[in-house]
């Protein structure tokens, strides 16, 4: 159904992606590539075949909206932003520099393209469903993703906005769970359990969608399958790898918020390359 | 009770201004029948969200509908609206500098017989250190409906104190108001007495009790922030000592915020507020008001001990 032209651009973009985040950690400070890494994909597909955007008008009102309530990996959506040309990809080896425009977490102010601030966990959902809210009283026909984390479904206010949105039938939110099953800490299923997660979302009234995190046809269809409103907000849970791609961080609890060394960081680059 | 309740005020002048202005969304969470929610859920029932007992995701879907351009009001009792959403009205509004507007009602003392779990004695500190907050605490009715309107035409977020019971009108009918300018309501050039919300009455009462011992000068200061030194200074010039009153704690509210101002100034200032304590259930507002030391009898007791100083 997809062309292999297609589908191995967006693997080529979801790469680069990853490269990007590596490049903007750098070496010697902390950052987040693990929750960056797993996502990467979906983040990719969004970006650069899903969505409706325009990189030369941010506030283009008849737009797709992408929000990132796991605001810990702003790093792989300024990658995007930056890939997509919202600004230069250059700036991003100076993320998280004092006062710069790409801060630690996303900020909706300082950054083009950034649509919610985020970074304390379990807000994104609410904030995309008041905006497809918004959307539908202005009569935009326009759709609102959110990416969360797995660990983050701890958070009770994600599911407050689970049931809202189901109550106002927000068939144009669509979440999205990034499932590579790590916190910060240790294994979800280990730490604080807050699996199963499909017959949670299930009995808040959301339709459920599930696909590889990393199989990029599988995500293309399940993005196009949510497209198709049934009068319910729609969840897709991916499941993921956390630090997918860069062999020495794959499932590897240090890497939530690790740092390289020049050594670590010259094989990640290259791993990516 | 509908020319002297602030949240009647609140909600018709919503309903008002949501007639001409269709950006005005209102969110309540369960409560729309005490904030007064209900009369633009009413008027405007597509406009209206009414989003469960869930102030958290009720205030970050205001952040969401400001991003789409609409001007969000998010209702609750103030220790939910400001309290239990702290973090979401830090993260998801004011970072950001959204055009949200959250109404804190039954602020203060006011919802008596709730006791301390209802009681906001400290809504006023919490949301004035939050970076790019404008904080306002109207003094009665008529000052409420002025309010909203300047809520609507202010770019960014906004938090307003009301209170839940009928309040005398005090202030002059037709002023619209003017964020961060406080104004006197009765002249006098001894002491000059800062209150606000429902303060301001207490304070006239005592300024007219003392009026042939003191010149007392009252002013009302409805927004709490962005308070400069200047427009202290004006308000309090000529005046040697300067006493605040207000419900709500004497840590971080309106004492604090004159304090701050007048900070490199050398003049004695003393407060009438809670003193660090919770509230408590009572059977009448006044009752409650008295157990706190929040009467005119204590402003005219605290303003006699600074005349002393000076």
């Amino acid at each position: 159904m997809y062309s292999d032209q297609l589908l191995n651009e967006l693997r080529e973009k979801a790469r680069i992606l990853r490269r990007d985040v590596i490049v903007s950690i750098g070496v010697g400070v902390a950052g987040h590539i693990g929750g960056s890494n797993s996502a990467a994909d979906l983040v990719a597909a969004l970006y650069f075949y899903k969505m409706h955007h325009d990189p030369k008008t941010p506030k283009l009102e008849d737009r797709d909206r992408f929000l990132l309530s796991k605001g810990h990996v702003a790093i792989l959506q300024y990658a995007a932003l930056a890939e997509s040309g919202y600004f230069p990809v250059e700036d991003l080896k100076h993320t998280k520099e004092i006062g710069f425009y790409l801060q630690g977490h996303p900020d909706v102010q300082k950054t083009p393209g950034i649509e919610a601030g985020t970074g304390s966990l379990g807000q994104g959902l609410s904030i995309g469903l008041g905006m497809a809210l918004g959307m539908r009283l202005k009569g935009i026909d326009r759709r609102v993703y959110v990416l969360l984390g797995d660990g983050e479904l701890a958070e009770g206010q994600v599911w407050e906005a689970a049931m809202a949105a189901s109550a106002y039938h927000a068939d144009r939110l669509v979440a999205i769970v990034d499932q590579n099953g790590l916190q910060a800490n240790g294994w979800i299923e280990e730490r604080y359990n807050s699996y199963p997660i499909r017959e949670k979302w299930e009995s808040f009234g959301w339709r459920v969608l599930e696909t590889d995190g990393h199989d990029m046809e599988q995500i293309l269809t399940v993005l196009d399958d949510a497209s198709r409103p049934e009068g319910k907000p729609t969840v897709i849970l991916a499941k993921t790898i956390k630090g997918k791609g860069v062999s020495f961080a794959e499932n590897v609890v240090g890497f939530h918020n690790g740092m390289l060394t020049e050594e670590l960081y010259r094989k990640a680059l290259a791993e990516l390359s | 009770m509908s020319d002297t309740n602030q949240r009647i005020a609140y909600g018709k002048t919503l309903v008002e201004l949501g007639k001409e202005n269709k950006r005005i969304v209102v969110l309540d969470a369960d409560l729309g029948g005490s904030t007064m929610g209900k009369l633009f859920e009413q008027a405007y029932p597509e406009r209206h969200f009414e989003c469960g007992i869930a102030e958290a995701n009720m205030t970050s879907m205001a952040a969401g509908l400001a991003q789409a351009g609409m001007i969000p009001f998010t209702n609750s009792f103030a220790v939910f609206a400001g309290g239990r959403a702290y973090d979401q009205i830090r993260q998801t509004i004011a970072i950001g500098e959204l055009n949200v507007k959250i109404c804190g009602s039954s602020a203060g003392l006011s919802d008596f017989g709730d006791g301390a779990t209802h009681q906001s004695v400290e809504d006023l500190a919490v949301m004035r250190a939050i970076p790019n907050m404008t904080v306002l605490s109207p003094a009665d009715a008529r000052e409420t409906a002025a309010a909203v309107k300047a809520m609507v035409e202010w770019q960014g977020p906004c938090y307003i104190r009301l209170n839940r019971n009928d309040l005398n009108n005090v202030t002059p009918e037709g002023k619209p108001f003017q964020i961060g300018k406080p104004y006197v309501v009765r002249e006098g050039n001894e002491i000059a007495v800062l209150a606000t919300g429902v303060m301001v009455e207490k304070a006239l009462e005592a300024a007219y009790t003392l009026k042939d011992k003191i010149s007392v000068r009252v002013v009302n200061v409805s927004t709490i922030k962005p308070l400069h030194t200047a427009a202290v200074k004006e308000v309090i010039a000529g005046c040697k000592g300067v006493v605040t009153a207000e419900e709500h704690s004497v840590i971080g509210g309106l004492g604090s915020a004159v304090s701050e101002c007048l900070r490199l100034e050398r003049i004695p200032i003393d407060f009438v507020g809670i003193r660090d304590r919770f509230g408590s259930s009572g059977h009448c507002y006044q009752d409650v008001l008295e157990y706190y030391g929040l009467t005119s009898e204590h402003i005219v007791e605290t303003v006699l001990e600074l005349y002393k100083e000076i």
